[in-house]
């Protein structure tokens, strides 16, 4: 029965992470076999390419800013809904509703509501008065602008952690009373211990999700500059405005598939799955430090 | 007179009204892209371009005139078949893993386990140049198949979807099956399946929305090839080669969305359950 997995997972897991090692070491531009050039990869990535540091710290942004605002919001919402008992139903599908768009579709759109000339976002700030930015054309917004669209799409988590608030026994909340407790004690000691998993839980998806960042970034740069495609064009619109939007996995893309350097690009590939199992590790061995308390 | 004997009510009722007014006002943050997106998609051209908001007349002919502006039809029909045959391939494999996975007691399975919650976690490009590879020398770049044909083994994501909602089944129902005789097939199969079959259409309907929504795989495997497109990835490329024609963008922008929705209308509560159990009991 399990044959299957096993075998997928030797084909498409174990042999491509081995492999991606051994390339990480060689010149290869899948024309002509690897070419073995000892550390030369790694020492220029390091030392020399010019845009790995922007890169990374492009995505470690979407980790630092996005991940958290998300949830926040996301958990913000769920607990006005969980507070709004009339049609909760209807409130539930609308705020889930911008997560169900493909993210295509929604960073089009974005790049539309939001585009400086006469985009309904600027018309409408600047019929209150507000001179708005140019968004996804300004190095320095084009990031927040992605955060904009990350908080509209956050029902998914929202999701969770509305079911995770209506699981808490409502019992809990009436003997916290009976003990008076204040409502901000209540919220501090009933409800969350009772979302920490949950919290954890998104906390990992979503610092997952931020490291591997690109569809949006890559779309909103192509569409925003509206210049030639990603495939087409080479990967010359990615990063646009500025490189402001270079993620670290749009590079590798860059460097992999726009430029065949397939062996440089197994590097970052690397590089990206220590960072990766690091952080994994760490979050994960967090998860652990929690369950004694939930246990309690 | 109550209002002010009782100041408690009144501030439950000023409380509510406060709370609802946030929600209404998020609310209507949260639906106005989507309302802007459809008004301009039934503009004219040249309206799109002007500082406006609704359409001064109205243009449904937008609605045909996208499909002969790109081959949408061929574009619809590439996403379909991703997301059919992905969809497909991936229960027929994962289900049986799956349930392996939950109910059956074997040497190494903590390990195995271990291991497809890592190949689920780990961002999708640190094995992607390795696997570009193979399917270059099969000749398979350039079309959909890298995308689809992996599902035949199994999907590190589903396969975890599936167990979680499998291990909620009590044992007991696969006992008695087997004390009766059965095969772990025919447990499985008559007895697994269609007790599970919520979770295993909440499956499904990720596999079907992450297959449709993908961007990255097509981008690496058919950039080069419009022919073998799928509809969210033309999209993307969409308006720079229709550049300044923002009504007919949004237009398709309100098309790729559509299928999406209206499956999510029809099945809406498997939706909810699935990605409840993936976060809660998770």
């Amino acid at each position: 029965m399990l044959a299957p997995a096993i075998l997928g997972l030797l084909i498409f897991f174990v042999y491509p992470l081995i492999a991606s090692v051994y390339y990480s070491f060689t010149r290869f531009d899948l024309v002509s076999p690897p070419q073995w050039i000892g550390l030369r990869n790694y020492i220029y990535l390091f030392t020399q390419d010019p845009n790995v540091w922007q890169a990374a710290g492009n995505t470690l942004w979407f980790v630092v800013v996005l991940v958290p605002v998300r949830i926040l919001t996301a958990l913000g919402v769920a607990w006005l809904l969980v507070r709004a008992k009339r049609a909760s139903g209807f409130w539930r599908t609308l705020f889930y509703l911008p997560a169900l768009v493909p993210p295509v579709a929604a960073v089009v759109a974005f790049v539309f509501l939001f585009n400086p000339g006469t985009g309904p976002v600027n018309l409408i700030l600047r019929a209150i008065g507000i001179q708005g930015p140019l968004w996804f054309n300004d190095p320095a917004w084009s990031k927040p602008s992605l955060l904009l669209l990350g908080v509209w799409v956050m029902g998914d988590v929202m999701i969770i952690f509305l079911a995770s608030l209506l699981d808490v026994p409502q019992e809990l909340y009436e003997a916290a009373s009976l003990d008076g407790a204040k409502s901000w004690q209540k919220g501090w000691f009933v409800t969350l211990p009772a979302i920490v998993p949950v919290l954890v839980f998104s906390v990992i998806t979503g610092v997952i999700a931020a490291l591997q960042y690109f569809t949006e970034a890559a779309v909103a740069s192509s569409v925003a500059s509206g210049r030639a495609t990603v495939g087409e064009g080479g990967g010359a619109t990615l990063g646009y405005p500025d490189n402001s939007l270079l993620t670290y996995t749009e590079w590798l893309y860059v460097r992999g598939f726009s430029n065949y350097q397939l062996g440089y690009a197994s590097a970052l590939a690397v590089v990206l799955f220590v960072v990766a199992s690091v952080v994994l590790l760490v979050l994960l061995r967090r998860v652990r430090a929690f369950t004694p308390e939930e246990a309690s | 007179m109550t209002v002010i004997a009782a100041p408690h009510a009144r501030r439950r009722v000023l409380r509510w009204i406060g709370e609802h007014a946030i929600l209404v006002a998020i609310g209507v943050l949260f639906i106005a892209p989507i309302a802007f997106v459809f008004l301009t998609s039934l503009m004219s051209n040249k309206q799109a371009l002007t500082a406006s908001l609704i359409p001064t007349s109205w243009h449904w002919e937008n609605y045909l005139r996208v499909f002969q502006t790109v081959p949408l039809l061929q574009w619809f029909g590439n996403s379909a078949l991703y997301a059919v045959l992905a969809t497909t391939f991936m229960l027929v494999s994962s289900v049986p893993d799956a349930y392996a996975l939950a109910r059956i007691r074997f040497r190494g399975a903590g390990a195995l386990f271990l291991c497809i919650i890592v190949a689920m976690l780990l961002p999708p490009q640190v094995t992607a140049i390795p696997i570009y590879v193979m399917w270059s020398q099969l000749h398979l770049t350039g079309t959909l198949w890298p995308l689809i044909l992996p599902n035949l083994l199994g999907d590190a994501f589903s396969i975890f979807l599936l167990r979680q909602f499998f291990l909620t089944i009590p044992k007991e129902y696969a006992d008695a099956a087997r004390i009766d005789g059965c095969s772990e097939w025919a447990v499985l199969l008559r007895v697994i399946v269609p007790m599970a079959r919520p979770g295993i259409a909440a499956a499904g309907l990720f596999m079907f929305f992450n297959s449709w929504n993908d961007y990255y795989g097509p981008l690496l495997y058919t950039s080069e090839n419009s022919a073998a497109w799928p509809v969210a990835y033309g999209l993307a490329s969409f308006r720079s080669v229709h550049g300044t024609d923002w009504s007919i963008t949004m237009t398709m922008t309100i098309l790729v969305m559509v299928p999406v929705v209206i499956i999510f209308f029809f099945a809406q509560k498997i939706f909810v359950e699935g990605i409840t159990l993936t976060g809660v009991k998770g």
